[in-house]
């Protein structure tokens, strides 16, 4: 079974691309389930449902999202297996640009939209800089320039990615990312001992554990503060 | 030629002397230079304590891979000397698996073909063909040759060289920035090199193409529909580097087609446009006719076909102009 991870900001596309994409991966005779992971909400089960798409959802609630993914993913994959799919694809919103749950080896897709901005790439951290694909989705309500230009800006944060415009409401772009997701020859059994491409943050302060109370006597652990000094 | 592992030995101050673009390099990815100009990545990174480097969200190796690649796609697109004269589509099969109706079809340089063919027959996709450069690897079976040849990956891979530019149906502007900074914008990303005189050649072309004027100093989100559509015509025409330009549909509001295609040519481009419009299919050199996913024919427009285009721009032009004076408040009456 083939594994790929698809991240990227709430409502970049994700969701439709993967859709769309699946069809091509279909049409090619291969089975595909999906794992959403989410933090609150997801309607994403219900979509995927809906277009015949195995899917298992994962709600972090309180949790880091991306932590919960790290710890849920080896099961997950074991679904896969046991369903006999032949691609796993698991989509995930990245909530805070800090993280990214990538894993060495595993393809990781960043999808990511023409209309969040050209300092956006900039901000966006491991979920985008480490990325193998990423996609650039909504350009048809765009310029051919703020294409280019965005896409520019893309580059210069991951020149190693492959960078393709994809647009997620008519598929155009799918199936050619489907032939570059999908190794025949490629044969995941598990994920254990493989590792993840970045470390997640190492905070963990007094706010962590359920603190509420604001105020320096209160902070304990891994705090960190802003430089408040006027600089000469 | 750079190589990754060289790249960190390097000090900050040579290497943007040898490769002053690195500069945006280091700041979209958050590497200060100011202070440390005398020193190599690897000192910088050296250098950081913990947080810091949990900060930087890369770790050296991975900086080291990026920059060198970034510098080595740099130099390939600096000293592209490369010219597309032509593009070749060899047949593929239709949505049935026939074959299909044509031997290869060659479009060169200054050509403009016009792509015809009911909803859902396959337009785009053969505009999608084209921009993938396929390799039978597509639902087609197309080939797209480059130049005759079968072509580099980098036409499907590389964001700085892209075969095709597209200029899409719906056409607005998101950036909150005037039509100066927007095309400046776009030229730094292209790195031209005399960027104030292409700047002031896209508005005088973009004023050309639109109906009413607009100023460097209008906000892009403020232009009329005609006016982006011209704005972003005569941009494309003479920033974007991409050899091909897709067009899906012209509107006709605002602007004048005609004109807008004739810059497109002065400018060299191959221009493939899927449309439904009779005026826009007639200017086209040829035109290709798409049935159920395949190419069923290519036609070259006739004289007698000609001649109908030039009856078609003046009845054209009658409807512009009582929609003008509608709108204006006026009574029509015959125009001879
Ligand atoms: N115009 C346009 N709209 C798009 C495109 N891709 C996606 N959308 C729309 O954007 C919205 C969000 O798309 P989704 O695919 O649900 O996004 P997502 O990333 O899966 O969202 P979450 O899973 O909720 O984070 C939907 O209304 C899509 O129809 C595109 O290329 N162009
Ligand atoms: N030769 C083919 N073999 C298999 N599928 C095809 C072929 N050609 C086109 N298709 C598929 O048919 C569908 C409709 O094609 P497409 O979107 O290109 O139509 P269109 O002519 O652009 O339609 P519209 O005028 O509505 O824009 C797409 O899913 C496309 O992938
Ligand atoms: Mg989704
Ligand atoms: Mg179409």
């Amino acid at each position: 079974m083939n594994l790929v991870t698809f991240s990227g900001p709430p409502s970049s596309g994700k969701t439709s691309v993967i859709l769309k994409t699946i069809d091509s991966l279909k049409q090619r005779g291969l089975s595909v389930g999906v794992a959403k992971f989410d933090c609150l909400y997801t309607d994403d089960d219900v979509i995927y449902g809906k277009a015949g798409v195995p899917v298992k959802k994962g709600i972090s609630g309180s949790l880091c999202p991306d932590h919960y993914f790290v710890s849920n993913i080896e099961e997950v994959l074991q679904w896969g297996l046991d369903n006999g799919f032949d691609v796993l694809i698991s989509e995930s919103a990245g909530l805070c640009n800090r993280c990214s749950p990538y894993i060495k080896e595993v393809r990781a897709v960043c999808v990511i939209d023409n209309l969040s901005g050209v300092n956006t790439p900039k901000k966006i951290g491991p979920m985008l800089k480490s990325a193998d694909i990423v996609v650039i989705t909504k350009g048809d309500i765009v310029s051919q320039a703020e294409r280019e230009v965005f896409a520019a800006r893309v580059n210069m944060v991951n020149p190693s990615a492959v960078i393709m415009n994809i647009n997620g409401l008519t598929g155009q772009g799918c199936y050619e990312l489907s032939t570059i997701i999908y190794m025949e020859d490629e044969k995941l059994e598990t994920l254990l001992g493989k590792k993840l491409r970045f470390p997640m943050p190492s905070a963990l302060c007094s706010y962590c554990l359920g603190e509420t109370r604001i105020g320096q006597d209160y902070q304990m652990g891994n705090v960190r503060k802003i430089d408040m000094e006027d600089k000469k | 030629m750079i190589r990754k592992e060289d790249i960190g030995c390097i000090k900050l101050c040579d290497l943007i002397d040898d490769y002053p673009f690195t500069v945006s390099f280091f700041e979209d990815n958050g590497i200060e230079t100011g202070t440390a100009m005398n020193m190599t990545l690897k000192e910088i990174f050296d250098s950081y304590s913990v947080d810091e480097t949990e900060d930087m969200v890369l770790d050296f190796d991975r900086v080291c891979e990026n920059l060198a690649e970034f510098i080595n796609q740099m130099l390939s697109f600096l000293s592209e000397d490369e010219k597309i004269h032509s593009i070749t589509i060899h047949p593929g099969r239709d949505k049935s698996g026939n074959p299909e109706g044509f031997s290869d079809l060659k479009i060169s340089r200054g050509e403009v073909i016009s792509i015809v063919g009911p909803t859902g027959s396959g337009k785009s996709r053969l505009l999608g063909d084209i921009e993938w450069v396929a390799q039978a690897d597509t639902p087609t079976g197309r080939r797209v040759m480059v130049n005759g040849e079968v072509p580099d990956a980098k036409w499907r891979f590389s964001t700085s060289t892209k075969l095709v530019a597209q200029l899409s149906q719906n056409m607005n502007f998101v950036m909150d920035l005037t039509v100066y900074e927007f095309i400046k914008l776009h030229a730094e990303s292209r790195m031209v090199e005399d960027a104030e005189n292409v700047i002031t050649r896209i508005i005088e072309q973009g004023n050309e193409l639109a109906g009413e004027k607009f100023t460097p100093e209008t906000a892009i989100t403020s232009l009329s529909g005609g006016q982006s559509r011209a704005l972003m015509i005569a941009d494309t025409a003479i920033l974007s580097r991409s050899p091909i330009i897709l067009i899906d549909e012209i509107e006709n509001a605002g602007i004048d087609r005609k004109k807008a295609l004739a810059l497109l040519l002065t400018e060299e481009k191959i221009v493939l446009m899927a449309t439904h419009d009779p005026i826009l299919a007639l200017m086209g050199d040829k035109r290709i006719v798409i049935k159920n996913g395949g190419i069923a024919g290519i036609i070259e427009t006739t004289d007698e076909e000609r001649s109908i285009l030039v009856e078609l721009e003046k009845l054209d032009r009658k409807i512009l102009s009582y929609r003008t004076a509608l709108r204006s408040g006026e009574i029509l009456s015959e125009i001879k």
